[in-house]
């Protein structure tokens, strides 16, 4: 290491860590426990959805089929492309390809943005169809009331997995800010890969919203 | 200094996703009865393994990390069960009629 | 031997809280040592105003017609009491006190792994302190700590909303302290420091920071939806929607009950420290304590249910519990044996921190045994939602927990203020303070059984004795708090100056001066000895 990289590497380092190699090991330690306060936060949500669904079956089928299955399978590859980009972005940077990780992470950022402008369109085609839970509630078929029960899950559920996308979307902006700058090194990308952890995680639970709220009765 | 992982693998795990997501959407579409719901929860486990131990580097991390990440998706798990236990046998036990 | 006059004396060298001064060290610093003394400030506080509520509470429990307030004051007293105890005084208490002052110290490290998001947690439990001061001086809530459903949704007319948001902003102060913990555990440990050689105090702050992360946020969630559902009238407890109020119950206990043990834990590992130290020996069964901390936390996430016995929740699920209950008795059962066996043909001595122990020890027992004949099913049905219940909680967190962190209090200071306490008064006040405890709750054991509910501001003419003693027993024991809180702010300043180890203790923390300086350590310590080495402390010195 040359040693200007040294005197990088070394600033780099938080004053209460030995080295880079120690801060990077608490770096990814400290996301992955969060990421698992996250599994828990989203867990209450889903236990929620499990209990009325076995209570529920018909009802939850029939609100099921109010989603929307093309933009909700939209998103999936939206999400799944971006997860991609993510994955690239965070490799780009331990390669010290700072051109490509701006690419990827612009990329991410994009597909991160078409994911909430759809989840916006489909919020927008149910608040026409009078399908927002409250009073205005109207669904014209049986067991109306479970199914109000359903609609306000998926409102619950893609909204709190909505808010922590734009939080997302916010964090790449960061990394790109950081990458400008030219401060997303190989000595020092650990920043980039807890924000790739994060965004990761967030289409993970994507990936169990899509089967549990859009394809729970596509054959009727 | 850690694992870079060749971006081929990334592709290849992305391709992997998106077939499977195409595949859980078609297959929802056949009537399985009870088996639909488990067809696309274990499709959905193994794409969020894929993206947790290719994308997230689940697989190249330490021993401790990867216990971690069980350990979260165990406690959902008791969360859920212990739930369940109460909801599901709640209509068991016939309600005792008033003296 | 100095001439000066005590009150002259001061640390010369260079220690953490004189190496800079202003408000704004204070508030911006991120030195963990500071941020536990913000902690120590503001629950010291949050503990007196949650207390005023109890002397209320005591007070119109003085005569059988209750009419110093009235039911639905009464109702706010017990609520906001449980709330600001529970959640703003006894789950930050030892954790980010005392674990986040000695933590770092014990490892032999400069400070934790995150030092401003430690600092974060501390903003987060002021900013949710606030909401819960507000809801108390707005007019207060009703609906019990537990905000159970659909009362808490639908019905109650009190400031809920603002509560459980202070509730739920707290919850991630707690979130933030406990990966801050285990991060800094795995990472920062010193050359030589492994596992099976970190004081048990660090084990007990592991498990109760497992809890922290797995179960804070089903809380979380819950006091969410809750907010939703009273804000906007549509959710998922709502029966009229086929939503079960059980749900919420089950989430809420899914924290809560891991909760108790958040606050048991840390507490625990206090008299694991401070037995061995007053005793001279090595703790007995250093290994089986240690995995009895991460046994209580983990079996401690299986019995929540215990809770809802008689909710309307399945019998099924009841039995379920119950037997889980029992399981969950065994850790805390083996801990109390072994720090007895510690204590067996030890050379004793009874220090302040020791007497908080023993009391620990003979209080927890008790009320861990009680939660035995509550875990019954059968037994349970009578005596939920009395007294007993009130007195077997109030054994573990009163007698237990609060009589360990200030056991730990009175261990560390000379670490924290680099003065020691008047041993005297200290040993009074510790007296007193057990003396009030017992005289406060043991009558409510009795009451429990003989069937008066909890939560009711009157009650049958037959049971004011026993209420006027558990009174009585409660002015005892607010003298028996007070007297600390007067001769330890005495003592920062005419307190004699202590030295580095005044207990003569093994740990890291002991080998650097007292006050620590701001980095802790001029070198970082190597650790090659086992932990509790106090018999070759005692080779030494002969």
């Amino acid at each position: 290491m040359s040693e200007m990289q040294a005197v990088e590497a070394h600033e780099a380092v938080a004053h209460q860590f030995d080295d880079m190699e120690q801060q990077h090991d608490a770096a990814t330690l400290g996301m992955w426990i969060f990421l698992v306060t996250e599994v828990m936060f989203f867990g209450g949500l889903f236990t929620g959805y499990t209990v009325y669904r076995s209570a529920f079956p018909a009802a939850f089928a029939a609100g099921s089929r109010l989603c929307e299955v093309l933009l909700g399978g939209t998103n999936t590859g939206v999400l799944l492309l971006s997860s991609l980009t993510m994955a690239l972005a965070v490799r780009s940077a331990q390669l010290d390809r700072r051109k490509h990780l701006i690419f990827f992470l612009i990329c991410t950022m994009l597909l991160g943005l078409v994911f909430l402008s759809i989840k916006g369109l489909e919020y927008f085609h149910k608040y026409e169809e009078h399908l927002i839970p409250g009073s205005r509630f109207a669904f014209a078929g049986p067991d109306a009331r479970q199914v109000q029960l359903f609609v306000y899950f998926y409102f619950a559920m893609t909204g709190l997995h909505a808010f922590h996308m734009i939080i997302g979307v916010g964090v790449v902006l960061v990394m790109l800010l950081l990458a400008f700058q030219g401060k997303l090194t190989s000595r020092r990308y650990d920043t980039v890969e807890v924000a790739g952890l994060y965004w990761h995680f967030v289409d993970i639970i994507w990936i169990f919203l899509f089967p549990l709220l859009y394809l729970v009765d596509l054959h009727k | 200094m850690t694992h870079v992982v060749p971006a081929r693998t990334y592709v290849l795990v992305f391709a992997a996703l998106l077939a499977l997501a195409i595949g859980t959407t078609e297959i929802a579409r056949i009537d399985l009865g009870p088996f639909n719901a488990v067809v696309a929860i274990t499709i959905a486990v193994i794409k969020a393994l894929l993206v947790a131990l290719f994308f997230m580097h689940l697989l190249y991390t330490r021993h401790r990390t990867k216990i971690i990440a069980a350990a979260g998706v165990v406690w959902l798990a008791i969360l859920i069960a212990l739930t369940l236990s109460d909801t599901l046998t709640r209509n068991w036990l016939p309600v005792p009629r008033p003296w | 031997m100095s001439t000066m006059p005590a009150e002259l004396e001061i640390h010369t060298h260079e220690h953490y809280l004189n190496a800079s001064y202003g408000i704004r060290s204070w508030l911006l610093t991120t030195d963990h040592k500071r941020i536990a003394l913000l902690y120590l400030a503001s629950i010291t506080f949050m503990f007196f105003v949650g207390g005023a509520f109890a002397v209320l509470m005591r007070l119109n429990l003085l005569t059988p017609e209750g009419e110093m307030v009235s039911a639905e004051t009464y109702n706010k007293l017990f609520t906001m009491h449980g709330l600001i105890m529970i959640f703003f005084f006894l789950i930050p208490s030892i954790p980010a006190v005392l674990g986040n002052f000695v933590i770092p110290l014990m490892i032999g490290a400069r400070d934790v792994a995150f030092p401003k998001l430690n600092l974060l947690s501390w903003y987060l439990f002021i900013t949710g302190s606030g909401f819960a001061l507000y809801s108390a001086i707005a007019g207060g809530v009703d609906t019990g700590w537990t905000f159970y459903t659909p009362f808490s949704t639908a019905y109650s007319n009190t400031h809920v909303l603002s509560m459980a948001a202070g509730v739920f902003i707290t919850g991630f102060s707690s979130i933030l302290t406990g990966l801050n913990f285990v991060v800094t555990i795995h990472t920062m440990r010193a050359p030589g420091l492994t596992w099976y050689r970190l004081p048990l105090f660090l084990w007990s702050l592991y498990a109760t920071s497992v809890i922290f992360i797995l179960g804070t946020p089903v809380l979380a969630i819950a006091l969410l939806l809750l907010g939703l559902e009273r804000l906007f009238g549509v959710g998922i407890f709502n029966p009229s929607l086929g939503g079960d109020p059980i749900l919420f119950q089950h989430l809420f206990w899914f924290y809560s009950h891991p909760a108790v043990y958040v606050m048991v834990l840390p507490a625990m590992g206090v008299i694991s420290e401070v037995i061995p130290c007053f005793s001279r020996k090595r703790i007995f069964g250093y290994k089986i304590i240690a995995f009895s901390s991460m046994a209580i936390a983990i079996i401690g996430f299986l019995v929540w249910g215990h809770h809802m016995f008689v909710s309307g929740q399945s019998i099924y699920a009841g039995l379920i519990f119950s037997f889980l209950s029992y399981l969950v008795a065994i850790p805390s059962a083996i801990k109390v044996f072994n720090w007895t066996a510690t204590l067996y043909k030890g050379t004793i001595s009874y220090a302040t921190p020791m007497l908080y122990a023993f009391g620990f020890i003979g209080l927890f027992t008790m009320g861990g045994l009680t939660g035995l004949f509550l875990a019954a099913l059968a037994v349970d049905v009578h005596v939920t939602d009395t007294y007993f219940v009130v007195a077997h909680f109030h054994y573990i967190m009163v007698g237990g927990a609060v009589m360990a962190y200030l056991g730990g209090i009175h261990y560390w200071w000379p670490k924290i203020s680099g003065r020691l306490y008047p041993e005297g008064w200290a040993k009074l006040s510790a007296l007193v303070v057990f003396l009030g405890f017992n005289l406060t709750f043991f009558p409510q054991f009795i009451l429990g059984y003989l069937g008066m509910p909890r939560r009711y501001h009157s009650y049958p003419a037959e049971f004011q004795v026993l209420n006027v003693m558990s009174t009585a027993g409660a002015s005892i024991l607010a003298v028996g708090y007070l007297m600390p809180l007067v001769y330890l702010i005495w003592s920062m300043r005419y307190g004699p100056l202590a030295p580095a180890n005044p207990w003569q203790a093994t740990g890291l923390e002991w080998q650097t001066p007292s006050p620590p300086p701001e980095h802790n350590f001029e070198q970082t310590p190597v650790v090659t000895r086992a932990p509790y080495a106090y018999d070759e402390m005692e080779e030494q010195r002969v």
